[in-house]
């Protein structure tokens, strides 16, 4: 187990620097002058604009620059913003907890609303409640997270606020905040909904298959034959083993959520990392950036490393087998 | 079977678990097995064609698809006759024409700088559809040259190529997609080069195990001892096999460009206006939805059942080919 352990986490080093290479590759060929960036438009002597390419070492080559750009990462520096001149640490440390608040949510409704329906689903199989759920979890993932983001706005925000003649709403953009009519969680709802509802479909499905190859498993066979009540066994046999690969799935989607919802954020002017990255990248604010996703994925990075040491915790044949081809 | 794998990938690892539980995830009831009748001639793909025929769902797909795209080809002959022009702006008439409400002269409406809705779904069938499958297509390539050697020649390139492919799984997806948009620069050509450049590592994926699980097979060997190439036994031998999960993933993979693409151009970083792209509708849409909602009903539908199309289309075939994405 420590092998498994110490090996999964030696694999993360080659992809992290992999992908602060090919982050730092892209800023380099990206058209537009550095200075110009940090500077604005402004004609300025070549004495000064020396100065300010050495202060961002411009100067050297691109190989040193990546090294100095990894080294000062190491230390927790992510640079300081070209246009905002304030450390990327801080822009980000003070929006990443929005993001966090929106994952953790939408894992909720995730967990809650998924793991039912695919136990529903399962159990009744072919039923009215099982065709209902297969077919609603096809038509979640094919629906842009966007459009959901706006129907959910002009139902909750606009017609309910119509039909009960100003009484009844949702708020349907920002984060609250004290002059905000609601208190704070009200402004999560219609965000993590729209951001679980992808993740949820797929939740539901995985349960539901799970729980139908499981059923048929001998030890299941074994069990109603010792003369256990089909919900005994359900609940104590079959449901057990059906849930890790939910929960592992959950997990790593957990990663994916924390690595902000770009859409979701945008849609609902939700002040989390996700819109601050897209936001960077609109004014071409490099250092905001590279210091947004790799600090998101870093996150993904450790959460999937739990995750999967977990998972090779909770079933054996993972941490034996190696890759299980 | 000897261990390919003695080096586990932590992203491929996370990756198969993803895929395997996700494609298991069965929406429907498999179809009930074929009675054999004697003198039925019985080949891989014809009983694909058979099965796939019974699967209602997998029908409607292709019907609906076959007629988005033949609305989409045929555009030009009827739509701007009938419905006016799905990007030009008529100043003149603009005041009298804009935001009206579904009706007889407008079956979705129009917009508000007064183009016809149903007119622009139309022409945004022709952008989807042609990212969906450009960019796939681009992945397919990418995806299938990597996976070959990957897989075939195995050692120290599968390992420098499926490290690759992690560093390609660690990024979130659209965030990458936005970012290699901002280097390339927006327009439709660069859309679907960065969906097509990012999509190479699943399908690589996907083709190195199914070479994995086709390159001991005696046949193989027996081919090998013959004297046949590298390049014959790959094509001859081990494509043939690997096929059939290649065209579901992609089927499915078509529908995943879409998606992006409509995000990214709801984004402002994809198609540009005036060209009538269903992701740029929504755009626009956003600043009416209390005076106008039919803006951004029918571009909405129209992604939604493109998309779902795909996926019945790629779901229907993973049955009928007997694929199963775990390995």
């Amino acid at each position: 187990m420590l092998k498994y352990i110490a090996r999964r986490v030696l694999q993360v080093i080659p992809v992290f620097i992999g992908v602060t290479l090919v982050l730092f590759l892209l800023q380099a060929v990206v058209p537009g002058d550095p200075v110009k960036m940090i500077t604005g438009e402004r004609a300025m002597s070549p004495a000064l604009r020396l100065q300010i390419m050495k202060a961002n070492n411009l100067d050297k080559p691109i190989a040193v620059q990546y090294v100095i750009y990894v080294n000062k990462l190491l230390h927790g520096d992510l640079g300081t913003s070209y246009q905002r001149g304030r450390a990327v640490k801080d822009m980000l440390g003070e929006k990443y907890p929005y993001t966090v608040k929106l994952a953790f949510a939408a894992i909720l409704i995730e967990i809650i609303v998924g793991i039912a329906a695919g136990i529903i689903s399962a159990v009744k199989q072919y039923s009215f409640l099982d065709v209902l759920v297969t077919l609603s979890t096809s038509v979640l993932v094919s629906v842009p997270v966007f459009w959901l983001g706006m129907l959910m706005q002009v139902f909750f925000g606009i017609l309910l606020k119509q039909w009960s003649g100003g009484q009844i709403y949702m708020p349907i953009s920002g984060a609250g905040g004290l002059s905000s009519n609601f208190p704070d969680w009200v402004y999560l709802v219609l965000p993590a909904i729209t951001l679980a509802s992808v993740s949820t479909a797929y939740a539901a499905r995985i349960m539901r298959s799970q729980l139908l190859e499981i059923m048929g498993a001998d030890y299941i066979r074994t069990a109603r034959a010792k003369g256990l009540t089909a919900s005994g066994v359900i609940w104590k046999h079959a449901l057990k083993n059906a849930l890790i690969p939910v929960v592992t799935f959950i997990g790593l989607d957990l990663g994916a959520m924390l690595s902000g919802a770009i859409l979701t954020e945008t849609v609902f002017n939700y002040p989390g990392i996700g819109l601050e990255i897209y936001l960077a990248i609109g004014r071409r604010d490099w250092p905001v950036v590279m210091g947004g996703v790799v600090l998101v994925v870093v996150v993904v990075m450790v959460i999937n490393l739990i995750v999967d040491v977990s998972y090779a915790f909770l079933d054996p044949r993972i941490r034996y087998g190696g890759a299980a081809e | 079977m000897p261990d390919h794998d003695h080096i586990p990938h932590e992203a491929r690892d996370r990756q198969e678990t993803l895929d395997a539980i996700r494609e298991t995830g069965q929406p429907f009831p498999p179809s009930e097995e074929f009675e054999l009748h004697a003198g039925d001639s019985r080949t891989l793909w014809g009983d694909a064609v058979r099965r796939i025929l019974k699967n209602k769902l997998a029908v409607a797909a292709i019907i609906w698809l076959l007629l988005m795209v033949m609305l989409a080809v045929t555009a030009d002959l009827w739509v701007p006759q009938h419905f006016g022009s799905p990007t030009k702006i008529d100043t003149t008439t603009i005041v009298k024409q804009r935001l009206i409400p579904p009706s007889m002269g407008h079956p979705f409406g129009t917009d508000d700088l007064g183009r016809d809705i149903f007119a622009r779904v139309i022409y945004g069938a022709r952008i989807s559809l042609a990212v969906g499958i450009l960019a796939t297509a681009i992945s397919i390539v990418i995806g299938l040259i990597m996976g070959a050697l990957s897989g075939y020649y195995g050692g120290l390139i599968d390992s420098a190529i499926m490290r690759m492919a992690d560093v390609f799984f660690a990024f979130p997806y659209i965030l990458f997609v936005v970012a290699l948009i901002a280097v390339l620069g927006k327009g439709f050509i660069n859309v679907f080069i960065a969906i097509g450049i990012l999509g190479w590592a699943s399908i690589a994926r996907v083709f190195r195990s199914s070479i994995l699980s086709v390159k001991e097979n005696d046949y193989v060997d027996a081919a090998r001892a013959l004297g046949a190439s590298d390049i014959r036994i790959m094509s001859r031998h081990i494509m043939p096999n690997a096929v059939a999960p290649i065209i579901v993933y992609s089927t499915m993979s078509i529908g995943g460009a879409i998606l992006t693409e409509a995000a990214l151009s709801f984004l402002g970083m994809g198609v540009q206006p005036p060209t009538p792209a269903w992701g740029l509708m929504l755009n626009d849409a956003q600043n009416f939805m209390e005076t106008a909602p039919w803006m951004m009903i029918w571009p909405g539908l129209a992604i939604l059942t493109t998309v779902l199309a795909f996926v019945l289309l790629g779901d229907g075939l993973r049955d009928a080919l007997d694929v199963k994405m775990k390995d």
